[in-house]
């Protein structure tokens, strides 16, 4: 194929070929971004959370009364919830992985004198029973024992009075934690240190515990303590069951604690499944507006293709014919406008590779994103081009019908 | 002449009709994606209280040094109140309005005793509260001054909640119970529910879901009755004391406050005495780091508090790039349209019609271009609009309205942006020789 007519075609219309490729440029810079956003955004909400999230409901109550009601209605609570058909297990915990609204957090250290600390932890929390409950796979070591347990107020007061003894002294940590705190060693038996030196062994490891929210500080930086909760303390009953039975479990359970005290509030009911969603409707609604965004500016490409390329055909009918009659064949004809579609893509994609690498600065500067990874740009551009062939297919067609015979008139 | 151009234009465009739905349809697409982000953007963030948003400041003071922040790994000063400061600030009364509040979430029990207790949100406040966010109120009026000091067991409503406990009258006078003890109220506030909520976004994050907030107390009352913080509590170190008195006695952070100040020489002489409450405390012993603070105007305070997501911010860049490109796509096919018709410029250019009625009649044939794809732009909008609740969040999509003034701006963008695209087409058409153009043919 002959290029060189082709570009002297172009240079007699230079301002409409650079907008085309102006065009192509944009659009290639805006959808090789587009797409890795919504990569980003896909990647975020698949994160795993360690946990049997199909088989888990969550139940929290407004705190009502005194605090040492609560210890005796949270184990009454949770006896009774226990006693419901098809409530495998039953537990408290102070957060959930990837839910909105409770977080509790600590500084954790690997030596006590350390000034900084060396990673914010998510500190869950709960009674017997919660690793299991949650479905949390411990890899190394062992559950805590029934001795190691310490309740919340007492844990707290022990806190104040500075006596080490009343808090736990056994912690249980996320592989992930692990590997950060230890890299490529045994972390069982090993003490880790928070607030003011009160020191932790590490008795187990779990495969992955993700954290409540602030996960730019390590998504499975979690730590489990024996803290045993109550509802006072604005923890959460956890039920796990099987994922049909969920919604009749939740309304089974809300009935149960309604019936034990009909005065009580409850503030959050729901599966862990609707929790995640929640937790992750940003990030959806970001990717659903994006994929809309892309397709509109591909449609608006392509058709911008189109109306171009007609335009020309119909402005070079005569010029078509002479190069029929001249011995041109219909194949000649729709070769030389897909190569002219291709070889302005090909200007585009160049522009628009440079352009897209420069919205990514931009970007990376101002909303902390990672660099467009490298893949973006050939796939971007075989996108672009498909997108210019299929385009430009139908008014070539329609030039490789021009019959020669229009050479011999006159316009 | 304009009716002629109108026609004119109206004939060119019936000439090509595909090319000219194309460039329609581009130019929908382009505006309605663009304004129906820019609607969410404006949604969360817009000025809550525009005419006042100048006059309103938030405090920040730095009762925990730079130590903390080096090893919390921040850079700011903690942006809310311990209890100490803030009632210190309330006490000095510096400002011409000003409150310090704190988010409380008690029970409501109904005097109907077969009914169960109901949980509520509001918040503990001053007086000079609502003045200063300019609350409107159905019924009666905020407490007073008086009743601050008194610790008078008073409360304001919120509409909701009002015709939840006693229908749609005017429940002034009438007695509420809240956790066992009985509140009088004093006024009903109207429909408010200011987005973001501004007073509070260390608590809310801005957005507040579903509603207003449910009753207002007075801030010392609520304190006296122990009714806990339901917002965020941050704390440097551990309180010496337990429960909510503890916190009160601790440099935890958790409250609220927010200042009007009228004038120039007001905020400066605001900056000047929260200067001195902090050497003052500083040279009291009370911390050893130099005396740090800050007093922000709130639109400021709203953007260092992050109030509009950065997701919303990149969906708007994209959703402009989406019109640029579809400005790009109408201008090509314009000069291709255009340049053309030099046959039948020239033709008129020699006749005696001057530039500027050839700019004249491209121009109203590019606007006619726009002012249809504004058409189907609002249409589109509209669509968008609606299907935003699919995809955003319900607590940020209730916010993105159709309104007049979007749906004017939606034609204007349209037609403006059409009319840029068809300048440079225009120029290109008024340039051709008109001899040149005549001889040829």
């Amino acid at each position: 194929m002959e290029l060189r007519p082709i570009f002297s075609t172009l240079r007699r219309h230079k301002t409409t070929a650079w907008l085309l490729i102006l065009e192509i440029a944009l659009t290639c810079a805006i959808v090789c971004n587009a797409v890795f956003l919504i990569g980003q955004r896909l990647q975020r909400m698949d994160l795993p959370s360690g946990i049997a999230e199909h088989e888990l409901v969550q139940i929290q109550l407004g705190p009502i009364g005194k605090n040492a009601d609560a210890k005796a209605q949270s184990a009454t609570d949770l006896a009774a919830l226990r006693q419901i058909a098809g409530v495998r297990q039953a537990a408290m915990t102070n957060q959930m992985p990837f839910s909105c609204c409770s977080d509790s957090t600590g500084s954790i250290m690997l030596d006590p004198h350390q000034q900084q600390g060396t990673a914010q932890v998510a500190e869950f929390m709960g009674g017997a029973g919660l690793l299991s409950t949650l479905g949390a796979e411990l890899v190394e070591g062992r559950d805590f024992q029934p001795s190691e347990y310490v309740d919340f107020d007492a844990a707290v007061q022990a806190l104040h009075d500075g006596n080490a003894r009343g808090l736990p002294q056994e912690i249980i940590l996320t592989r992930g934690l692990a590997e950060r705190l230890w890299p490529g060693q045994e972390a069982l038996g090993r003490t880790v240190y928070f607030g003011d030196a009160l020191p932790f062994r590490v008795i187990g490891v779990v495969a992955s515990l993700a954290r409540p929210k602030q996960l730019e500080q390590g998504v499975q930086y979690s730590a489990v303590l024996p803290i045993r909760m109550t509802v006072a303390d604005g923890s959460s009953y956890i039920l796990r069951t099987a994922p049909q039975d969920r919604e009749a479990i939740l309304k089974a359970a809300v009935a149960k604690l309604k019936q034990l005290d009909p005065n009580r509030v409850v503030l959050v009911k729901r599966t862990y499944d609707d929790a995640r969603r929640e937790y992750f409707a940003g990030d959806r609604a970001m990717a659903g507006i994006l994929v809309g965004v892309i397709l509109a500016l591909l449609t608006v490409t392509a058709l911008g293709i189109v109306g171009l390329a007609s335009f020309w055909v119909g402005q070079r009918r005569r010029t078509i014919g002479v190069r029929r009659a001249l011995g041109a064949t219909r194949g000649d004809i729709l070769h030389y406008f897909q190569a002219e579609n291709f070889l302005l893509a090909s200007f585009g994609i160049a522009l628009g590779m440079v352009l897209a690498y420069g919205i990514n600065l931009f970007l990376m500067l101002h909303y902390e994103l990672p660099r467009l990874p490298g893949i973006y740009f050939p796939v971007g551009a075989l996108v672009l081009w498909g997108i210019g062939q299929l385009a430009v297919l139908g008014p070539a067609l329609r030039a490789a019908n021009v019959p020669p015979v229009v050479a011999t008139r006159s316009v | 002449m304009f009716a002629y151009y109108l026609d004119l234009a109206l004939r060119s465009l019936k000439r090509s009709p595909g090319l000219t739905l194309l460039m329609v349809l581009a130019i929908g697409f382009g505006v309605a994606a663009s304004m129906t982000t820019w609607s969410v953007f404006r949604a969360v963030s817009g000025d809550p209280i525009p005419w006042k948003s100048s006059r309103l400041f938030v405090p920040q003071l730095d009762i925990w040094g730079p130590d903390s922040r080096k090893k919390g790994g921040y850079t700011d000063i903690s942006d809310a109140f311990d209890y100490t400061d803030a009632l210190a600030l309330m006490r000095d009364h510096r400002g011409k309005l000003q409150s310090a509040m704190y988010q409380v979430s008690p029970s409501v029990v109904p005097a109907d005793a077969a009914k169960h207790p109901i949980n509520v949100s509001g918040h503990a406040v001053f007086s000079e509260f609502f003045p200063m966010v300019e609350a409107p109120f159905k019924y009666g009026s905020g407490w007073s001054a008086q009743d601050d000091q008194n610790r008078s067991h008073v409360l304001v409503l919120s509409d909701k909640l009002n015709q939840k406990l006693f229908g749609d009258v005017n429940s002034v006078g009438k007695s509420v119970n809240i956790e066992g003890k009985d509140y009088r109220v004093v006024g009903v506030v109207d429909r408010w529910n200011p987005q973001p909520r501004y007073y509070d976004v260390v608590n809310t994050g801005g957005f507040v879901g579903d509603g207003a907030e449910d009753v207002f107390l007075p801030f010392n009352t609520a304190i006296d009755v122990g009714m806990p913080n339901n917002g965020n509590t941050n704390c440097n170190e551990i309180p010496k004391e337990a429960g909510f008195i503890g916190l009160q006695h601790s440099s935890c952070v958790w409250i609220a406050y927010m200042v009007e100040l009228d004038s120039a020489t007001d905020v400066d002489s605001y900056k000047n005495y929260l200067d001195g409450y902090m050497r003052q405390q500083q040279q009291a012993g009370r911390f050893n780091w130099a005396p740090k603070y800050k007093l922000s105007d709130l639109p400021a305070w709203l953007d260092s508090e992050h109030v509009v997501p950065d997701d919303t911010k990149v969906s708007l860049l994209v959703a402009l790039g989406l019109l640029i490109v579809c400005l790009v796509n109408t201008a090509g096919l314009l000069l291709a349209k255009f340049l053309r018709r030099s046959g039948e410029i020239g033709v008129r250019r020699a006749l005696g019609a001057p530039r500027a009625a050839v700019y004249a009649q491209f121009l109203t044939e590019a606007g006619m271009v726009g002012a249809a794809g504004g058409v189907l732009g609002l249409l589109l909008t509209g669509v968008g609009v609606a299907c935003v609740g699919w995809v955003l969040p319900k607590d940020i999509a209730a916010l993105a309205r159709l309104d007049v003034s979007l749906l004017a701006m939606t034609l204007v963008v349209a037609v403006i942006a059409t009319v840029l695209a068809g300048l440079y087409p225009t120029w290109r058409a008024s340039r051709v020789q008109p001899a040149w153009q005549l001889k040829s043919n």
